[in-house]
C-alpha cells in the first residue's frame, strides 16, 4: 500500500447513468439570491433533482453526498480547486467527474466559460442530456455576470460620490471657499495632475484624516 | 517591436518574478509587454491557459506532470519552460493541535526538524484521523505532505486525510475546525497566524530542501512556435530572479507587489516570505535563510530528474507505470528549451539535464558551460536520495 488517499471503488463509466431518473446537479452557490435564479432557471428547463451546497466548508464531501450527474459553479470562485479532487479515482464521489469541455460545434463549453460556469460532468454522460442543463445555466449565469458588474459599477459610484462630498467638505473648511469652488479646485488639480477627480479626492481624505 | 503576452498567476509572493520583470521594465527591454492575470483558482488558470486566454502561467510544478500522466479532471498537454520558484511553503498546524504537539514528549520545537516534526503529528494523528489541507491535488504541497508523513512513519491506514483547501479560505477551515494542519504557499501561512488560526511547525524546504515548487507553464509546443516571446519573457524572468536574489532589494520588490492590485497583498504579509523571516506564532519570528529561492544554484533550471520525482511520485499514489511515469515526466521539464533561450545570459548554465535528488548535503561546484555553477542543497529529511529509472 501507498501512500494514504484511500481508493474507492468505482466502476468504469459503463452503464453510469439511468435514462429514466432525471439529472442530479449540485449548484454550489454561496449566494442565497444567485443559487434561487440558478435553480429556478435549471426547473424551467427540468425535470432535473437540483442541489444547492452554500458552504465552503467540507465542499467535497457535501457535493459527494448528493452523488451529482453534473457539478455547477462559478468559474471564479476559489472552491473549484476542491472539484478537482472529485476528478480523481480516490474521491469521495461514487464516480469522478471531469471538466466538461465540448468539442461539438455549437461550442456549449466556450459560452459556458464565456458566461463565468464551469461544468463538472460524471464519465458516461451523454451530450445530449448535458445540452438543456447547459444552456439553461449558462443563461443565467450570463444574467448574473451582468448584474454583478451593474453592481459593481454602481457601488464604485457611490463610493466616489461620497469621497467627492467629503473632499469638497475639507476644502471649503480648510480654504472658506464655496461648494462650487471646492469642485472646480479639484477638478484643476486632477486635470493637472492627468489623475481622476476621484482619486485626488482619495487622496485629499486620506491626508486629511492623517493630519486629524 | 514589442509583442504582447499574457501570463497567469494566483495571489501568492512566488508570482514575485513575474511582477518584477514588469514593473522593472525588464520584460520591456526584452521586446515583451507582460500582461499578467491574477486567476481566482489553480483550475481556472489550468483553463485559462489550455483556451488560450493567456500564453503562459505560474503552475505549480506536479500540474504540467499530472496532466502527462492523465490525471485530474482536464484535458491538454502543457511542459514546464523552467522552474519560476524553488521552496516557499510552510506546514502549519491549529492553535489547538499546536498546544498538543507542545505538550508531547517528542521533539524539541526546533523550527526546521521535519523528523521530530513528522513523529509528533503523527503522534497526535494516532488519536484522531489528522486532517491536512493542501491548495491542490496536483501540488508539491501534497507531495510533500505525503513523502514527509509517509517516511516519518509510514501512518496507520486512515489517519492522515489529506483535503483541498483553497489557501485564501485555510483560515475558515481552521478556524471551523475542518482540518487540524496545513501546507500553503506564502502569504497565506503568515495569514493563519496573523489572525491567530494557525501556528507553523515547519517549513517545506525542511522536507525536501530544493523541492520546484512552481514552474512557467505553457500549451505544449507554444514555445518553440513563439521563440521571440517565450525566449524574451524567460531572459527577463532571470534578470528578475537575479534582481530578487540581491537582499537590498527585497523592500523595494515587497512595495512593488503591494502595489499591485490584481494580487492584493499588503507589504505586511509579502515581507515574512521574500525576507525568510517567518511569525510562527504570536511574537514568535524565526529566520529560514532559502526559504524560498527564485536564482542560486541555477533555481530556474528545470532538471528532467525534478520532472521524473513528481511523476514517480504521482505512479506510486495513483498506482500508474513508474517507468512510463518517469519518462513522461522528464518529458514535460524542457531543460531543452532553458538551454536554448537562455544561451549566453546564464552563466551558470549546468552541463547535465539531470541529477540524482537529493545527492547534495553541502553547496557543491559542478560542471558548468562557465564553470561558475554552485548546486545548493537538495536533501531530502529522510537522507533518500532519487536516481531516476535511465532515459530509455
Amino acid at each position: 500500500m501507498h501512500g494514504f488517499l484511500s481508493p474507492v471503488i468505482h466502476d468504469d463509466g459503463k452503464d453510469v447513468v439511468n435514462e429514466a431518473v432525471p439529472l442530479r446537479i449540485v449548484v454550489v452557490e454561496p449566494d442565497r439570491d444567485r443559487a434561487s435564479m440558478i435553480v429556478d432557471a435549471l426547473d424551467a428547463a427540468g425535470p432535473f433533482e437540483v442541489t444547492v451546497v452554500a458552504e465552503n466548508s467540507d465542499l467535497s464531501h457535501r457535493i459527494a453526498k448528493a452523488v451529482p450527474d453534473l457539478v455547477l459553479i462559478d468559474v471564479s470562485s476559489p472552491s473549484r480547486d476542491v472539484i478537482e479532487e472529485l476528478a480523481l479515482a480516490s474521491s469521495p464521489l461514487e464516480r469522478p467527474v471531469a471538466l466538461f469541455v465540448d468539442e461539438s460545434a455549437d461550442g456549449l463549453a466556450e459560452a459556458a466559460i464565456e458566461a463565468g460556469l464551469s461544468a463538472y460532468v460524471v464519465a458516461g454522460l451523454t451530450a445530449e442530456r448535458i445540452k438543456p442543463v447547459l444552456d439553461a445555466a449558462t443563461a443565467r449565469f450570463a444574467m448574473i455576470q451582468r448584474m454583478r458588474a451593474e453592481l459593481t459599477a454602481t457601488r464604485r459610484a457611490l463610493e466616489e460620490r461620497k469621497v467627492i462630498d467629503r473632499a469638497k467638505g475639507i476644502l471649503m473648511t480648510a480654504r472658506g471657499l464655496s461648494e462650487d469652488e471646492a469642485y472646480a479646485l479639484l477638478r484643476r488639480t486632477a486635470m493637472g495632475q492627468n489623475r481622476r477627480i476621484p482619486d485626488v479626492a482619495r487622496a485629499l481624505v486620506t491626508a486629511a484624516d492623517l493630519l486629524g | 517591436m514589442t509583442a504582447s503576452l499574457r501570463a497567469a498567476h494566483l495571489r501568492l509572493v512566488d508570482a514575485a518574478p513575474l511582477i518584477v520583470a514588469r514593473d522593472l521594465g525588464l520584460a520591456e527591454a526584452e521586446g515583451v509587454a507582460l500582461d499578467l492575470v491574477t486567476a481566482p483558482s489553480w483550475s481556472a488558470l489550468r483553463d485559462m491557459l489550455g483556451s488560450r486566454r493567456v500564453d503562459v502561467a505560474q503552475m505549480l510544478s506536479p500540474m504540467p506532470v499530472a496532466m502527462a500522466l492523465g490525471l485530474g479532471g482536464a484535458r491538454g498537454a502543457v511542459e514546464a519552460l523552467q522552474v519560476l520558484s524553488v521552496n516557499g511553503n510552510v506546514i502549519g498546524v491549529s492553535p489547538a493541535l499546536a498546544a498538543r504537539l507542545a505538550g508531547a514528549a517528542s521533539g524539541d520545537g526546533a523550527f526546521g526538524d521535519a523528523a521530530a516534526a513528522g513523529t509528533a503529528l503523527l503522534a497526535a494523528a494516532a488519536k484522531l484521523p489528522l486532517r491536512v489541507g493542501v491548495p491542490f491535488p496536483f501540488s508539491m504541497h501534497a507531495e510533500l505532505v505525503d513523502y514527509w508523513l509517509e517516511r516519518a512513519g509510514p501512518p496507520a491506514p486512515g489517519a492522515i486525510v489529506v483535503r483541498t483547501v483553497p489557501p485564501s479560505l485555510m483560515h475558515e477551515a481552521l478556524e471551523a475546525g475542518e482540518v487540524d494542519a496545513f501546507c500553503v504557499g506564502e502569504p497565506w501561512g503568515s495569514a493563519a497566524v496573523a489572525r491567530g488560526v494557525g501556528r507553523l511547525i515547519l517549513p517545506g524546504r525542511a522536507i525536501w530542501a530544493f523541492a520546484p515548487e512552481k514552474v512557467l507553464a505553457a500549451r505544449t509546443g507554444w514555445a518553440e512556435a513563439e521563440p521571440a516571446r517565450a525566449g524574451g519573457l524567460m531572459r527577463a524572468l532571470h534578470r528578475a530572479a537575479s534582481w530578487l536574489s540581491d537582499a537590498a532589494n527585497l523592500p523595494l520588490a515587497a512595495e512593488m507587489m503591494a502595489r499591485d492590485t490584481g494580487l492584493g497583498l499588503s507589504v505586511e504579509l509579502i515581507e515574512p516570505a521574500l525576507t525568510g523571516c517567518l511569525p510562527l506564532g504570536p511574537s514568535v519570528v524565526t529566520p529560514v535563510p532559502g526559504f524560498v529561492e527564485f536564482h542560486r544554484g541555477a533555481a530556474a533550471f528545470p532538471w528532467r530528474s525534478q520532472g521524473a520525482w513528481i511523476a514517480d511520485r504521482l505512479a506510486l499514489r495513483h498506482r500508474l507505470d513508474r517507468r512510463t511515469a518517469q519518462a513522461a515526466g522528464r518529458r514535460v521539464f524542457r531543460s531543452d528549451l532553458y538551454r536554448r533561450f537562455l544561451g549566453d545570459l546564464a552563466p551558470d548554465m549546468p552541463g547535465a539535464s539531470g541529477k540524482i535528488e537529493g545527492a547534495v548535503s553541502v553547496p557543491t561546484p559542478v560542471a558548468s558551460r562557465r564553470g561558475r555553477l554552485t548546486l545548493e542543497p537538495d536533501r531530502f529529511f529522510d537522507g533518500a536520495v532519487f536516481e531516476p529509472f535511465p532515459d530509455s
